[in-house]
């Protein structure tokens, strides 16, 4: 006997879910496996949209207690102020314990060198797999999504790191049915993504949804930018803008938050989430191909990164 | 909030997957669904081009969106599954997008496990093939609800009628024998676009809906209140503060079916029975909740309950087994042997088992069965006969997906082995059949 009896077509089915209730009732789902099988998981928060999301589906998820999990932000040194200050509220409002993994403190103490171009986002990836494995962290949650590089599409929803925290993409396990395999030896973590299979627009809608506040750097508002090839990158400590680049106030803002010496704003006039989610839902460019210059480093960049412990 | 959150927000999720061999364009396909549908972005075909230029061709090679790993690339094959992610007005999609190469058995199986609706590509110049019927001997098996059958490269057999007919009946017939509930035949042109996005010009006598149209319109939800409702247990919430002193509630994702509040349930696999006092959907207290929703529930009485544990109507609980019959697709590189000891994941549980028997090994090819063969490699499917260390509420797979599935999982290094679907394999024609079978199905292997 079939039980999955399929509604008649136009008739209206009383326990249709919408696309954001499936993705959220997903996303629960995996947060409390994780919270069921492991040990010691952390949330990395950054204080952008995706970790902001994933703190908010946690915190729904285990309503009325706190969140079993701390947090931990790997802090490139060249961070958005407005960021660091939402981060820092976001921890004290929820209760909650931050881990930083500062890049800035392994450049000073000689383990990290400067780029030449000056960008520190791939430079992340030591002072987070050291405090995995300091912290012996066996399950780290990331906000990544499959819609955001093609590399991250092919990323289980729990990815097995070996005790390099090294990705290798010819070796992942199956992943089948909602049946996720977080079995690891010591040593080894587990990836977990529970925003897998959400894309900007969903993740918008749903911060709109939800009533979600995110720091001002999301909203277009003036802002002292230079260009550097084809972004606008924000004046600052960090090294910008160089001689022969010349500042200049536009009306902007973020699609993504990251390290500043890579992350570009957009010029925009949308300064309400309706507005936001009008300007992403008619946009032609990608969220990372409008405003990431470590992706643009080659065809491979992200998969590279991923397969030395980034995220 | 605008119309156009509203409207955006009120579409539903159709998880679907693609399944075809190499040449029979399921790459353009892909491509063209997300190009056409605007889901391919400038950045991404500029990106596209540049590294076609780079190489040296002189058409931006599509296949390059899709192929997402430096080895894919270069060797200019799909190695893995791939998700993708677009939407019209009326619904969001997420794609499982399975490789044809010799890896398709586990590759279509991880994509089939979690789709609704399976897209089969034939090439309308050769029909139904092996291929063809093992693609629908996989989306059977897993028991995706819809199965559309895209017959691809019309324009090469001039758009002819007869040609269509004659495989959309060949493949009906296969498919339904094997128990696929909906079977929906497509006339197609990938590469020109013909009754993939827009209709065909070309086919007058083709009075159906377009691939998109399809994957927009099928039916998505069912009547859960025909389904066995299931409940397994992930977590239990115990805040202990001053402000909930008492609360307990138990965390999971409805896998099957409808709970209300003040409905009697069982607790499985002690057995023992309470009422439902509360559900908490997500921070909302609520009457009623299904099927998928993530919630938690709190239960009158204040009895032993952990992660693991499945909680069912009391007049509707699955038996309680320790001896697990199942068709499974191996899907580790290294083999499962009879006298194997491994982990079994079912639900929220996972436990220790022995593989007991392997009875059969299924050929796809032809559906025929080989007896004993000692062992189940790569790709393979077979029975199995496995004794777990603890009961288990097991249904069988064809009354849920959910709750009759399980992995087979090497307990010294963690790895996957095995994906196992509890019960009789295929469907059977009738119900009818069925019933009359029900009993000479324990005796006897079913496929």
């Amino acid at each position: 006997m079939s039980t999955v009896a399929t509604v008649p077509e136009g008739t209206v089915n009383p326990y249709a879910l919408s696309h954001l209730d499936s993705l959220e009732s997903e996303a629960v789902h995996i947060f409390r496996e994780v919270a069921g099988e492991f040990e010691r998981p952390v949330i990395l928060f950054s204080g952008g949209k995706d970790s902001i999301l994933m703190l908010h589906l946690a915190l729904k998820a285990f309503a009325p207690a706190p969140i079993p999990f701390t947090l931990l932000h790997v802090d490139t040194g060249h961070n958005f102020p407005e960021v660091l200050e939402y981060r820092d509220r976001t921890v004290e409002k929820h209760g909650l314990r931050l881990h930083v993994a500062s890049v800035q403190e392994y450049i000073d103490a000689g383990k990290l060198r400067e780029r030449p171009d000056g960008t520190r986002n791939p430079l992340q990836t030591v002072p987070l797999t050291e405090a995995i494995q300091q912290h012996r962290f066996d399950a780290v949650f990331g906000g990544g999504r499959r819609d955001e590089e093609k590399a991250r599409a092919k990323e289980r929803v729990f990815s097995l790191r070996d005790e390099f925290s090294q990705w290798d993409p010819r070796r992942q396990r199956p992943e089948l049915w909602q049946l996720y395999n977080g079995r690891h030896a010591a040593g080894e973590h587990v990836r977990v993504f529970p925003i897998s299979n959400w894309t900007e627009l969903d993740v918008w809608q749903y911060i709109e949804r939800e009533g979600i506040e995110l720091p001002e750097i999301y909203f277009a508002h003036d802002r002292e930018v230079f260009n550097r090839s084809g972004m606008w990158l924000t004046a600052g400590d960090w090294g910008g803008p160089k001689d022969h680049e010349t500042v200049e106030t536009r009306q902007v803002r973020y699609r993504t938050v990251g390290d500043m010496s890579c992350t570009g704003a957009v010029d925009s006039d949308a300064t309400t989430l309706d507005a936001v989610i009008t300007e992403i839902a008619a946009s032609r460019l990608t969220e990372r191909g409008a405003t990431r210059a470590d992706d643009k480093m080659s065809e491979a960049a992200m998969e590279d990164r991923k397969r030395e412990g980034y995220f | 909030m605008t119309t156009t959150t509203e409207q955006l927000s009120a579409t539903t999720l159709l998880r679907f997957a693609t399944a075809g061999s190499v040449d029979d364009g399921k790459s353009t396909l892909v491509g063209r669904l997300l190009h056409d549908s605007k889901s391919v972005l400038t950045d991404q075909l500029e990106a596209v081009a540049l590294a076609s230029t780079n190489r040296g061709q002189e058409a931006p090679d599509l296949a390059l969106l899709t192929d997402g790993l430096r080895a894919e690339r270069e060797q200019g094959i799909t190695i893995d599954v791939a998700y993708r992610y677009f939407a019209t007005t009326r619904r969001r999609f997420i794609l499982a997008d399975t490789p044809g190469h010799v890896q398709y058995t586990r590759n279509m199986v991880t994509g089939a496990s979690t789709a609704e609706l399976a897209v089969v590509l034939v090439d309308a110049r050769n029909g139904v093939v092996e291929q063809t019927r093992r693609h629908a001997a996989v989306a059977a098996l897993l028991r995706v609800p819809h199965v559309v059958l895209a017959v691809n490269k019309m324009d090469l057999v001039e758009y002819a009628e007869p040609v269509f007919a004659a495989i959309a009946e060949e493949f009906t017939a296969y498919a339904a024998s094997l128990g696929v509930p909906e079977i929906t035949a497509i006339p197609i042109s990938a590469l020109a676009g013909d009754n993939v996005v827009e209709p065909s010009a070309h086919m007058d006598w083709y009075g159906g809906p377009t691939v998109l149209e399809h994957l927009e319109t099928v039916p998505v939800s069912h009547d859960l209140t025909a389904c066995h409702a299931r409940f397994p247990v992930q977590y239990v919430i115990r805040p202990q503060t001053a402000e909930h002193p008492d609360y307990r509630g138990y965390a999971g994702q409805i896998a099957a079916g409808v709970f209300r509040v003040g409905e009697t349930v069982s607790v499985l696999p002690s057995g023992r029975t309470t009422t439902i006092e509360g559900i908490d959907a997500l921070g909302e207290s609520v009457d009623i909740a299904w099927a998928p929703q993530s919630v938690t529930i709190r239960l009158a009485d204040d009895i032993d309950v952990s992660r693991g544990d499945l909680l069912a109507p009391a007049d509707d609980a699955p038996a309680i087994t320790q001896d697990v019959e199942a068709t499974v697709c191996h899907v580790a590189d290294r083999p499962l042997t009879v006298g194997q000891r491994v982990l079994l994941k079912h639900t929220t549980r996972t436990v220790k088992a022995i593989v007991k028997d392997i009875p059969s090994r299924l050929t796809l090819d032809d559906l025929s069965q080989h007896p004993a063969p000692g062992q189940l490699v790569a790709n393979d499917i077979g029975r199995v006969v496995v004794r777990t260390a603890e009961p288990l509420a097991l249904d069988a797979y064809a009354d849920s997906r959910r709750t009759g599935s399980f992995l087979l999982i090497d307990p010294a290094d963690g790895t996957t082995l095995t994906a196992g679907m509890a019960g009789a394999s295929f469907t059977a024609a009738t119900d009818a059949a069925a019933d009359a079978d029900a009993a000479a199905e324990d005796a006897e292997w079913d496929f």
